[in-house]
């Protein structure tokens, strides 16, 4: 009956999978994968229910959505110990400390030479790992993950912003020099401008760093509160529907930040050759 | 100045550059404990050389790291569990394992959405989207739930690494799939190549110039899968097993030399890339 049921549904939602596909514009674009999001929710929903798998391994959609409702609290107080300290501040601070260095490494080929291999050597580091050693130096508390975070985010923003910089043509520096333009206003007018697109792809990679950074750090030691925390306490007391619960909100939040800083990135870059199509 | 000196130049200078700063960092960093470990008349020369041993310093001197990572990786039997070689093969194959699965499903799925166009409507949005999201989270729960079925070690391990180095993996065969252009398209059709002639002869060299960034990110992100995996049942081996231990017990010189054990692993996973770019190169003759 239920497998029945299920393929069923399988058969059905294949066949308006691919009606759906070969349609063009919006409907075919958006409509198909919002289908298939829903033919899994629902075949995941009815495989639960029907064949009565347990809670402790794999809990339905409604159950998930039961504990986003009960536990609303609790995932608000885990967002600002995570989101609002850890990830929001550690973010900036790598990033900023990141373009700024950038910036300073730019009137030297010499040190640009020498560091920008060590930073893309340690932007292949399971970095992750210093989540320990932060806490020894920097306490339980949110600076410690905060720590993690500067130190994942930094040689992004730095490798991308050096790009960034270099990515001006001869053409466009000889007009600001012709135009009696010092360093700092062929800087702040012409190369950081220019250099924007790079800088936000930083931001945006650095978005989802940050954010794995401030839970997995958690795993190692933190104060009772935080998405980390949550995440490996609840596996352990088999509250899967709150852990499911902790991961949708970590999903929304990365996307949701992701999608922001594209639209913070339109509206700053909106003279840039990839927006103007 | 020769090409190589214009590269190795400045690395040696900032490399010295970081080591004093370690060396200066390690002293202030550990005064305070020596200064209370040593005896009432030590003058602060010898409170300094005393930062330089500590047993359990908060920051190493790079030569006790060193020291350590020497004694933990020859001094004991590979099969013993002081062996950091040990730990460090135990993390090292579950990455592999899962890098191995990651890349046969990945590519599948890659040639799946590149002519199936009902597959690349509906997964290509949630894969990219997946990027954006932090899925390491999911692992402590993939670990313990997979462990109540009967299912511990090895397997969870390697898919979480699998299931992270996944999704590099299918969105740059796919880009590198589509990369050749119509116009090289056409001209196999006037060869009148088939499907599978089209693929073989033009799509599949096409992607490689692709597919190689993304297994070094892939591969990079398989051992911090299987690092991370390690944590939630604390384990007994591996890389991470010896993190978790070293933050118990407050051994910073074992997590340490952990930690430089995962970086070298992840420099030879980059490195192994990089050798089968230059074979594969050399085999097309001088470029990819």
């Amino acid at each position: 009956m239920t497998v029945l049921e299920l393929l069923l549904l399988a058969a059905g939602g294949a066949a308006g999978l691919s009606l759906l596909a070969r349609r063009e514009g919006r409907l075919g674009q958006v409509g198909t994968p919002l289908l298939f999001g829903a033919l899994v929710l629902a075949a995941w929903q009815i495989a639960c229910v029907e064949f009565e798998i347990p809670r402790v391994l794999l809990p339905a959609p409604s159950a998930v959505a039961a504990a986003i409702v009960r536990s609303l609290p609790i995932l608000a107080a885990d967002f600002m110990q995570t989101v609002a300290h850890a990830v929001l501040i550690g973010w900036l601070l790598g990033s900023g400390a990141g373009l700024l260095a950038a910036v300073a490494l730019d009137r030297s080929a010499f040190l640009r030479r020498g560091v920008l291999p060590l930073g893309s050597l340690v932007s292949a580091m399971p970095i992750v790992g210093i989540a320990p050693i932060m806490v020894m130096w920097f306490g339980f508390d949110w600076q410690s993950k905060a720590a993690v975070i500067v130190v994942m985010t930094f040689f992004p923003m730095l490798v991308n912003a050096t790009a960034g910089l270099e990515a001006t043509g001869t053409m466009e520096r000889d007009l600001m020099h012709s135009y009696g333009a010092g360093y700092w206003q062929t800087l702040l007018k012409l190369r950081l401008p220019y250099a924007l697109p790079f800088v936000f792809n930083a931001l945006k990679l650095n978005s989802t760093l940050a954010l794995i950074g401030g839970i997995v750090a958690e795993f190692f030691g933190t104060p009772i509160v935080g998405m980390g925390f949550r995440i490996s306490t609840e596996v352990a007391r088999m509250n899967l529907d709150v852990v499911w619960a902790e991961i949708t909100m970590a999903a929304v939040v990365g996307s949701a930040s992701f999608a922001a800083l594209a639209l913070v990135e339109r509206a700053v870059t909106f003279w840039h050759p990839s927006f103007r199509a | 100045m020769t090409r190589w000196g214009r590269a190795v130049l400045p690395l040696a200078v900032v490399l010295v550059v970081v080591i004093a700063v370690w060396y200066a960092g390690a002293a202030w960093l550990n005064f305070d404990v020596t200064a209370n470990l040593a005896e009432d008349d030590a003058t602060t020369w010898e409170i300094l050389q005393g930062t330089m041993s500590q047993d359990r310093p908060l920051l190493p001197a790079p030569h006790q790291l060193v020291a350590e990572l020497f004694s933990s990786v020859f001094e004991h039997p590979i099969d013993s569990p002081k062996s950091l070689i040990y730990h460090a093969s135990v993390t090292a194959f579950a990455a592999f394992l899962g890098f191995l699965i990651a890349l046969a499903l990945g590519i599948g799925l890659a040639i799946g959405i590149v002519h199936v166009r009902t597959l690349d409507r509906s997964l290509m949005l949630w894969i990219i989207a997946s990027q954006t999201i932090p899925v390491l989270a999911i692992a402590p729960m993939v670990v313990v739930v997979l462990g109540n079925i009967g299912f511990t070690g090895l397997l969870p391990k390697s898919l979480i690494a699998g299931y992270l180095s996944f999704f590099p993996i299918v969105t740059g065969m796919v880009k590198g799939l589509r990369s050749p252009d119509p116009m090289q398209r056409d001209l196999m059709r006037t060869y009148s190549a088939s499907g599978l002639h089209l693929f073989t002869m033009l799509r599949w060299p096409a992607s490689m110039s692709f597919l190689l960034p993304s297994l070094k990110v892939a591969a990079t992100l398989a051992l911090v899968g299987a690092i991370v995996a390690e944590l939630p049942t604390g384990a007994q081996a591996g890389l991470g097993a010896r993190l978790l231990s070293g933050s118990y017990y407050g051994q910073t010189l074992q997590i340490w030399a952990a930690l430089f054990m995962a970086s070298f692993l992840a420099l030879l996973a980059i490195g192994v890339v990089d050798l089968f770019r230059l074979v594969l190169i050399r085999r097309r003759g001088g470029r990819l």
